[in-house]
């Protein structure tokens, strides 16, 4: 098992390495001369060679692609990704509280997710074909295929223009999580109540459930065991939840307001500011490379057939 | 063929076919079907109901809704569906020579694919839109170049299931060249899962799109676009809430027909997953690999 | 003697597609005795016992009386019935590997089930379930109680099923095909320990099989199913030397070929034709 761990850790090592290049020359592939993208942000009325040249030395782009990408590396693993083209801030201070909100975000939605589709998809696999199940797998089905801006929209109009409950954007309150919640939660739940279900059902017929119901095990302990086994998939794939909802909170972010990266990210691709952009897809890879690998180990940890193979 | 006439006997995805068909050829003759030009302004019409002349109803600058909403199929799904059809063959033919030829070219292939995908698929489609710029073309590159890893892992492991059957063997085993086997044997088979992932993707990259054009990174105005009109009628959200409605739905019901086809085709497709049914191993990493394209918009 | 079990006009069909598995069957298993059913794959064997301990799919309806020691099983509760379950009616299954959760020790089940039926403590069942399983020469049992399944071969899980049959002390045993998924020698322990169950315990048994073999030696009847009918019936000896149904003859005279053929290309060298 602690093999096991080292051995994945020291793999991810090349990986990030690799990642990290990859998100360095992404930048450099841009069409855009970075130094004239600093130059027209600050509002530089006539932008001539020379302060071109002027403003390459200061940032540093003058000096080989090599050596820029080793200082950058090394600064980024102090946490210092650069000055932001625009404001001229330091990009963690920008890049720090936007992650932590996103993250408050993602971890209030993960949890309502989890909590969910556990509990639908448990609930449908006990009844398979009932009319329970039936709705909401159709409820779910449909709710997967609404863009989730539009139900934000709708959500909001009803909940906070025409009851005038909550909030319609921000980050003042515990209500102002309620809508944002709610959204992500709607728009991924269904996806993981059928993983959840699925993996019940191909578990009910499996023939430890035969054996235990044929030596007269009551049916809540013969759940217990089905539910095991189903959650050991579950854990997993919920696992691989986190990172990815991380990812993709920028629709919900910005229609919002939520101060998070998904809102820091568009800012930026709009205003072209490249440091802030490198880091976020430098930091959001990373998480997801950790992520991936806390959820084999978890999941290692949990399969017994895995863990005394290790 | 046989295998997806069977999924037609399915009424509903029949239905769904037939929806989607409508909309493509809405879309590819838009024209013909657009009863104004979608981008002449009438300020005299600024938001005027339904009527007669302009079914939907005219927008903020007066524009027809519904000859925006026939010229928004064109960018909204045939484009995507464009991005898609490369993505997938891209993918696919990596997948294939990974899958087939296993190997040094497999490790390859699959190191590329795992350091791309290790860019959870949002963040890699908003990277290189910062790079590339804002644009509809912009977001459909993005889009091929993020996806097509995500393809290659998929087919590659149908191709190797295949591969490793003894009929496969049996095949080299009596000298059949290579490419014979891939075209008469491997394609055939691998075809139908190829169908199923691309489909279950289509509906969801529809969904990034439009999203992306919501917060308008993706197509510019004046063109029409469903997550475009969409954001100009949110700026109007509290006075005309109706404004979200026709957009909206357009949206919907092409997802939903989109995705319930290509439940059709798992579904027909179940005898096979059965087989692997005591694979949880397997279970827990298709499920996770099928995750990565489902993200939602 | 006695019949422990009476199965009168049992049939079994699909309620979706309306197709009848097993069709108007009628058999009896008397006190103390074994019966064997036997038949090719999908003649419905496994449907048939699994029908009498009511453990069939959702999916499969069943008419007809299952009478167990003069009671009805198919008029009892689900919660009546799971009391029998075990406790009366045992049932060892085809595949050691796959019978028993896979993310629990094995020791887990065998607690679970005799604390539902006995509730014994953990101390006690320990102490039944270490003797049982040295019983069905089990050795360290301890140890293997504390093992997961994967950890196991087939032929250990099939014995420790067994020694819990041991400890439960069940009226008849049923048995489905427990020696088709293992090799030659766990099957050879498998059945002694069969064979010596019978003696020690007394119990009634019902032994599905294809192995004919296996069956001449452990069975006292034989009931023979082909395509969800019951074809024959009779005792083993019977059976084996006179049989009346043509279907009976072809799978001895089937048997016997192999044999001889397998004589021949081991040319001349003595094989035990049981």
């Amino acid at each position: 098992m602690g093999n096991f761990i080292i051995n994945r850790l020291l793999f991810s090592v090349p990986l990030l390495l690799t990642i990290s290049f990859f998100s360095f020359i992404l930048i450099n592939l841009s069409p855009m001369n970075p130094a004239e993208v600093v130059l027209q942000a600050q509002g530089v009325p006539v932008i001539t060679d020379e302060l071109i040249a002027e403003t390459n030395t200061k940032l540093g782009l003058d000096q080989p692609f090599l050596i820029r990408y080793i200082h950058w590396f090394l600064a980024c693993m102090q946490l210092d990704f650069g000055i932001s083209y625009v404001t001229g801030q330091p990009v963690w201070s920008l890049l720090g509280p936007a992650f932590l909100n996103t993250f408050k975000l993602t971890f209030v939605s993960v949890i309502a997710i989890i909590a969910l589709s556990i509990g639908l998809g448990v609930i449908c696999a006990l009844r398979e074909g009932k009319r329970l199940d039936k709705s909401v797998r159709g409820v779910s089905f449909f709710l997967t295929s609404m863009p989730s801006y539009w139900l934000a929209a709708l959500l909001v109009w009803y909940f906070s223009v025409h009851l005038d409950l909550l909030p319609t954007s921000g980050m003042d309150s515990y209500q102002s999580y309620v809508l944002p919640v709610t959204v992500i939660t709607i728009n991924y739940a269904g996806i993981y109540f059928r993983i959840v279900r699925s993996s019940m059902l191909s578990n009910l017929n499996e023939d430890y459930v035969l054996y235990g119901k044929a030596c007269g095990l009551s049916e809540k302990i013969i759940t217990l065991h089905i539910l095991r086994n189903s959650l050991q998939v579950a854990v997993s794939v919920f696992c691989l939840a986190i990172p990815t909802i991380f990812g993709s909170t920028v629709v919900v972010e910005n229609l919002f307001a939520w101060p998070g990266l998904g809102t820091l990210s568009v800012k930026s691709i709009l205003s072209r500011d490249f440091p802030i952009i490198q880091a976020y897809v430098l930091i959001l890879a990373a998480a997801f490379v950790l992520f991936n690998i806390a959820s084999d180990i978890l999941n290692a940890a949990m399969n017994p057939k895995l863990r005394t193979g290790l | 063929m046989k295998f997806f006439l069977n999924v037609l006997k399915d009424k509903l995805a029949a239905l769904s076919l037939c929806i989607i068909v409508v909309t493509v050829s809405v879309g590819i003759f838009a024209p013909l079907f657009a009863p104004h030009d979608p981008e002449e302004v009438h300020m005299e019409l600024r938001f005027a109901s339904l009527s007669w002349e302009y079914l939907l109803g005219n927008d903020h600058l007066g524009r027809c809704i519904l000859s925006r909403l026939i010229y928004g199929i064109r960018p909204s799904v045939l484009w995507v569906f464009v991005a898609l059809v490369l993505s997938v063959s891209f993918g696919a033919f990596l997948g294939f020579i990974a899958g087939y030829f296993r190997g040094k070219t497999d490790a390859f292939v699959m190191r590329v694919c795992d350091v791309m995908l290790s860019f959870p698929g949002y963040v890699m489609t908003l990277a290189l839109i910062g790079i590339l710029g804002v644009g509809l073309e912009n977001i459909l590159i993005a889009f091929v170049l993020s996806k097509w890893a995500w393809f290659a892992r998929i087919i590659r492991t149908s191709v190797m299931q295949v591969a490793e059957s003894d009929y496969i063997k049996f095949s080299k085993a009596l000298g059949v060249s290579d490419i014979k086997i891939m075209v008469k044997h491997i394609v055939p088979v691998a075809l139908p899962d190829i169908a199923v992932i691309s489909s279950s993707s289509f509906g969801s990259m529809m969904l990034q799109i439009s999203g992306f054009s919501f917060l308008g990174l993706g197509i510019q105005a004046p063109n029409a676009e469903w997550g475009m009109m969409l954001n100009e009628a949110r700026e109007v959200m509290f006075s005309r809430p109706e404004f979200m409605l026709a957009p909206g739905l357009a949206i919907i019901l092409v997802v939903s027909a989109v995705n319930f086809l290509s439940d059709a085709l798992q579904v027909a497709l179940d005898p096979k997953l059965m087989i692997s049914k005591h694979k949880l191993q397997g279970l827990a990493r298709a499920s996770a690999a099928n995750l990565q394209g489902k993200e939602v918009a | 003697m006695m019949n422990l079990l009476e199965v009168a006009n049992l049939k079994i069909w699909d309620r979706s597609t309306g197709k009848v598995i097993v069709s108007n069957s009628s058999f009896q298993v008397k006190q103390g005795s074994c019966l064997a059913i036997v038949g090719e794959s999908g003649s419905g064997k496994s449907v048939t016992c699994r029908a009498v301990m009511r453990l069939n799919q959702a999916g499969l309806l069943e008419s007809g009386d299952i009478l167990f020691n003069g009671e009805n099983l198919t008029r009892l509760s689900e919660k009546e019935m799971r009391k029998r379950r075990g406790k009366n009616l045992c049932l060892i299954m085809q595949n050691g590997m796959r019978a028993f959760d896979p993310s629990c020790v094995v020791g887990v089940h065998l607690k679970e089930t005799l604390a539902a039926h006995f509730g014994w403590s953990s101390g006690e069942i320990t102490a039944k379930m270490k003797h049982a399983m040295e019983s069905v020469m089990l050795k360290n049992p301890i140890e293997l109680m504390n093992k997961y399944p994967h950890q196991l071969s087939g032929g250990m899980l099939q014995r420790v099923m067994i020694a819990l049959a041991i400890v439960l002390e069940p009226d008849i045993m049923i048995a489905d095909e427990p020696t088709t998924a293992l090799d030659t020698i766990s099957q050879y322990e498998v059945i002694a320990q069969f064979i010596r169950l019978r003696e020690r315990m007394g119990c009634s048994m019902i032994f599905i099989s294809h192995d004919l073999g296996v069956v001449r030696k452990i069975a006292d009847e034989v009931l023979v199913m082909k395509d969800g009918e019951i074809v024959e019936s009779g005792t083993t000896q019977a059976i084996f030397s006179a049989a009346e149904h043509e279907y009976t003859r072809y799978l001895v005279s089937t048997k016997l070929a192999l044999n001889q053929h397998f004589k021949r290309i081991m040319g001349g060298v003595h094989v035990d034709p049981r």
